[in-house]
């Protein structure tokens, strides 16, 4: 087991090296990062040119992943933009941990990451926990409940659900239950932010908070959860060993929870294993409606200023968590299912 | 004093998109405590259901048990609340199926799987239940009993798997063991074993045997009363030596006729019952044998013979006397 833990993470590096490498090329061609610098004025073109040659832009494409990835200590760089390299640099490279500075705010990419992903974690794992929770219960219901009134409701809300667009949900949620519910004199949730700045960053004023945006995020997903939830369950209790279960008179809940659940689970957790890690990175599309600073706002915002160090920071930390909760996920299956090994 | 079990005009049908598929239709019997019996026929018969109805394992919807009586010790089962239902199954009546392969669950351990019905029916600790567990797989003749007890059933060949659930069946020694096809999937010598298995606990037991079957080679060693089952109807219903000995039905006839043997020359061809069993969805009239029958007369096509008695405890569902070929 040790040894395939061992051989699996070998595996990742050069996995994770060519994902960088496509990524840099893509994160780089995707805009010119210089194009937002001056705000709403307009770069003079020898600023323009001192600001390349300062950021390293100018060198080819294949020098700056190097640069990027090992860092820039063992080279002069060009300090004040003339064209003339200066001194060694200070960059050290994400092989030592250094993702570099942000282009717009001029701070580690780390420390910006830092900052916002406790938030996005508070968010999204309180989603994760609804989701799973929520569509449990629809589907294993529903499927127990084959083709029961209430069975033709969770199918029809789900194929709404499913079928709606997250901004169109997000909008709705917040007309509703904060626009309506103030005009109606009802208590409304708020629609903005994580806690009222006059209050303070408490866990009541946060929970309060975050109550709209986990609905968005949790109704997308239950609904989809759950329809998976129910053909798996459905599959599992028309198995023979089900009815072994019934025959020796256990009760029908020990039946579902203690045979029928686990053997549904176990399709149920490469799910999760592969959601898991882009949990991580925020609903950049919720996020942004409900002003969550969270990953998923901070990758929009630098996308949009085509802050490239910062982009890349994002993208490889998930890139490396969805390949190691593969890992993960594989290492759990040999603990739910008996029948796996691996050596 | 009433009999262990009593079967009275059991009807069980199945409610399909195609239509209503009659797949027994009004069978009686009774077992009495310490008997075997034997219920013969071809696949799709209404063989399993017929039994599963009385263990109350039908899927409902689509199935429904539209007519009849299970008393057990006098008590009719289908009257009972599914609570009820639960005290009755594995405790009193239990019931080892065709296909052993899929009938454990494959991420419990065999241990787990054989203390459950322990601790649910006899309100064992899971240590009892584990202690109790070893015995059973050592009753059964699981080698070992001590380590296996937590192996997973993948872990098991086939005959051990059968073994396992005939362990699992007999884990709070019910009153009647209902076998359903237990040896189909395994290979002869495995299913030689397994007969024996349960012939020596039934007698170290004292518990009633049904077993059902489409081998009739396997009855004859092992049962005491035969019921010859066709299109979900009993044709023929007797002793052992009756039905082997003497038997009345065209039906029972034809199958015994087709079952090779040692003691016959090898050059004559094995016979065979022309035909197709009739489809349960839409029964004949009349008797559900006659197009297949070589004794028909027209009253076949008209009526459907309900069993009568011919001799001492042999009964058949038959116009015809097979031993003159004319009507009775």
């Amino acid at each position: 087991m040790t040894r395939y833990i061992i051989r699996r993470l070998l595996q990742t590096i050069p996995l994770l090296l060519i994902i960088s490498v496509i990524l840099f090329v893509l994160a780089n061609k995707m805009g010119d990062p210089l194009a937002s610098f001056g705000g709403r004025r307009r770069i003079r073109s020898d600023d323009r040119e001192r600001l390349t040659r300062k950021l390293g832009l100018d060198k080819p494409i294949l020098v700056q992943y190097a640069i990027w990835l090992v860092g820039n200590d063992w080279m002069r760089v060009d300090i004040d933009g003339d064209g003339i390299p200066d001194e060694y640099g200070t960059r050290k490279g994400v092989l030592r941990g250094d993702f570099g500075k942000s282009f717009m705010e001029k701070r580690p990419v780390l420390e910006i990451i830092r900052e916002r992903v406790s938030n996005t974690l508070i968010l999204m794992l309180t989603c994760e926990v609804v989701i799973l929770i929520f569509s449990l219960l629809i589907g294993i219901y529903s499927a127990l409940r084959q083709y029961s009134t209430l069975d033709y409701v969770f199918t029809a809300f789900s194929f709404i659900g499913y079928s709606m667009p997250i901004f169109w949900l997000a909008l709705i949620l917040m007309y509703i239950f904060a626009v309506n519910f103030k005009q109606w004199g009802l208590p409304y949730f708020p629609t903005i932010g994580m806690y009222d700045l006059a209050v303070g960053r408490t866990v009541g004023q946060i929970a309060w908070h975050m109550v709209l945006p986990v609905a968005t995020i949790s109704i997308m997903s239950v609904a989809g959860y759950s329809r998976y939830v129910r053909s798996q369950m459905l599959e599992v209790i028309s198995q023979d060993y089900i009815r072994t279960a019934y025959a020796k008179g256990l009760p029908e809940r020990m039946v579902i929870m203690g045979h029928a659940l686990k053997n549904a689970a176990l399709p149920l957790v490469t799910i999760v294993g592969m959601d898991l890690p882009l949990l991580l990175s925020g609903a950049v599309v919720t996020e942004s409606i409900f002003a969550w600073p969270g990953m998923g706002r901070l990758f929009w915002s630098a996308a949009q200023d085509t802050d490239i160090p910062v982009l890349m920071g994002i993208l490889v930390i998930i890139s490396a968590l969805v390949v190691i909760f593969q890992i993960i996920t594989d290492i759990t299956y040999t603990f739910l299912d008996p029948r796996i090994r691996y050596n | 004093m009433a009999p262990l079990l009593e079967v009275q005009d059991l009807t069980t049908r199945f409610y399909t998109l195609d239509g209503i598929v009659h797949a027994v239709n009004g069978i009686s019997y009774t077992v009495e405590e310490g008997d075997t019996l034997g219920i013969v026929g071809e696949s799709g018969c209404g063989k399993s259901v017929s039994v599963l109805s009385v263990m109350g394992l039908i899927p409902e919807p689509p199935g429904k048990i539209a007519a009849g009586q299970v008393l057990y010790k006098g008590q009719d089962l289908l009257q009972l609340d599914q609570k009820q239902m639960e005290r009755i199954r594995g405790k009193e009546i239990a019931m080892v199926f065709q296909d052993p392969m899929t009938s454990l669950n494959p991420v419990l351990t065999i241990g787990h799987q054989i203390g459950e019905s322990l601790i649910v029916h006899l309100g064992m600790g899971q240590k009892e239940a584990r202690r109790q567990s070893v015995e059973l797989l050592d009753m059964v003749g699981i080698p070992q009993a001590a380590d296996r007890y937590s192996d997973y059933p993948h872990q098991f060949s086939g005959g051990m798997r059968q073994r396992a659930m005939i362990a699992m069946a007999l884990a709070c020694s019910p009153n009647i063991f209902i076998a359903d096809e237990p040896t189909t999937a395994l290979d002869v010598t495995i299913q030689a074993q397994i007969i024996d298995l349960v012939k020596t606990l039934r007698d170290q037991l004292g518990m009633a045997v049904i077993w059902i079957t489409h081998d009739l080679g396997i009855i004859a060693g092992l049962a005491e009363k035969v019921l010859v089952m066709y299109a979900g109807f009993f044709i023929e219903r007797g002793s052992v030596d009756d039905i082997y000995g003497d038997p009345r039905h065209p039906y029972t006839l034809a199958l015994l006729k087709s079952v090779p043997r040692v003691d016959r020359t090898s050059k004559e061809r094995l016979a065979v019952i022309s035909g197709l069993p009739p489809d349960l969805l839409g029964l004949p009239p009349g008797c559900p044998f006659a197009p297949r029958c070589t004794y028909m007369v027209e009253q076949c096509r008209k009526e459907n013979p309900c069993l009568e008695p011919i001799g001492f405890g042999h009964e058949i569902a038959c116009w015809v006397d097979v031993t003159t070929g004319r009507e009775r």
